[in-house]
């Protein structure tokens, strides 16, 4: 084939496309990671927290939280007997320091902590304009801080408010389900300090992992099912009163 | 045919190189978010040094809780122990966070007002922080009276 002059012109511009993803090459993760093999998601035990605050303070942490953001906190509830469909929620500081004491007022009285469910259909990432939030093939709810334009569609998405603006960077941030750590084979910092193991973290893809035979032997919900967002974080012996 | 070529051009141009890799993302934005260093080490990081602490903590209940849920982030330490070493910490701010008592704790967990039980007196006066559990020489459990913590803490308040 003879290469002239036109056939050049279309020629280069091809060439340098087809380079520039030779370049780009494929992402390094923690080497024996593979993406597909994991199916992250976590355990709360309601009945074992004791609104410590310890996850609340590990998270800020191990992932630079700003004063007055959270990626997880926690609420106490007090759901009076007269009024089960009106509970009283309070979370001062996001639970950081713990809960002041109080008087035992009657009713039901339990503490909830809270983050990013990572749904498997989450409304944050169907919203986002660029792509810059996203599901990872592991199912985990992502932010993509050098895309996101902090036009803040995600943080009015998602029902659960997980979302904040970072007031540093001016990006859209969330609980990443510590993915530096997982990736890595540890546990994310809210389930490493927890003194009394009411979060832990869980692969449905692992069948070893004991959230199956957790799953098997307890009634475990999810909040706002009706949302039908496929939120990954169960909650065991959860009150009708949480929202 | 111009047009075409012109739309492959910019499209190489605006669109980054991983975007689509996995789905309508930017592919390597995941390895970016991996590739970030951690703050807590872990508590197998703690346990391959700290030998003598941990057989400690197997004598008491508090054997399930890990030590940076104390003792802070030390990632930094365990990477280098001798230039990074941990806080000291106040037992009375630390203990009380979880051992306060509140009305939304779960009923069998062990709680206390700390104003009545130790009156601010740092915890660690009575209690050994790893096996909290206050033991005697015999090795019986014993609860001592506030007069007794009284005298023992003398001068310290």
């Amino acid at each position: 084939m003879d290469i002239t002059r036109r056939r050049l012109l279309v020629l280069l511009p091809a060439a340098a496309v087809a380079w520039k993803y030779v370049l780009a090459g494929t992402p390094e993760l923690s080497p024996n990671y593979k993406l597909t093999e994991h199916w992250w998601t976590m355990l709360i035990d309601i009945p074992k927290c004791i609104g410590c605050g310890s996850c609340v303070r590990a998270c800020a942490e191990e992932n630079d939280v700003p004063d007055g953001f959270y990626r997880t906190w926690i609420e106490r509830y007090h759901v009076a007997d007269w009024r089960l469909e009106r509970p009283e929620v309070e979370s001062p500081n996001g639970g950081k320091q713990g809960f002041p004491p109080n008087q035992d007022a009657g009713g039901k009285n339990f503490f909830v902590p809270k983050l990013c469910n990572h749904c498997a259909d989450s409304p944050c990432t169907q919203v986002c304009p660029v792509g810059a939030t996203f599901v990872t093939p592991d199912g985990v709810v992502l932010v993509d801080k050098n895309y996101c334009l902090g036009c803040r569609y995600c943080v009015q998405a998602c029902p659960y408010g997980c979302r904040f603006i970072n007031p540093r960077t001016k990006t859209a941030e969330k609980c990443s389900l510590c993915y530096h750590r997982i990736n890595k084979g540890l546990t994310t910092a809210c389930c490493e300090v927890c003194p009394t193991g009411a979060r832990q973290l869980a692969d449905l893809k692992n069948p070893k992992d004991p959230i199956h035979e957790f799953l098997r032997t307890h009634s475990v919900q999810v909040l706002k099912p009706h949302m039908a967002t496929g939120a990954k974080v169960f909650y065991n012996g959860m009150d009708g009163s949480v929202r | 045919m111009i047009a075409l070529f012109a739309f492959v051009i910019l499209r190489a141009a605006v669109v980054p190189a991983s975007f689509g890799q996995y789905g309508h993302y930017r592919g390597a934005a995941i390895a970016e978010t991996a590739a970030r260093p951690i703050a807590f080490a872990g508590h197998d990081a703690c346990e391959a040094c700290h030998t003598d602490v941990v057989e400690q903590k197997k004598q008491g209940r508090h054997v399930v809780i890990a030590c940076e849920a104390c003792h802070g982030p030390l990632a930094k330490h365990a990477d280098d122990p001798s230039s990074v070493t941990p806080p000291k910490l106040d037992t009375a701010i630390l203990c009380a966070r979880c051992h306060e008592a509140n009305s939304a704790k779960p009923k069998g967990f062990p709680q206390v007002v700390t104003a009545d039980h130790s009156g601010g007196i740092a915890c660690d006066t009575c209690h050994q922080p790893h096996r909290p559990k206050i033991q005697t020489s015999t090795n019986e459990t014993k609860t001592e009276t506030k007069a007794e913590v009284e005298k023992k803490t003398e001068g310290k308040k």
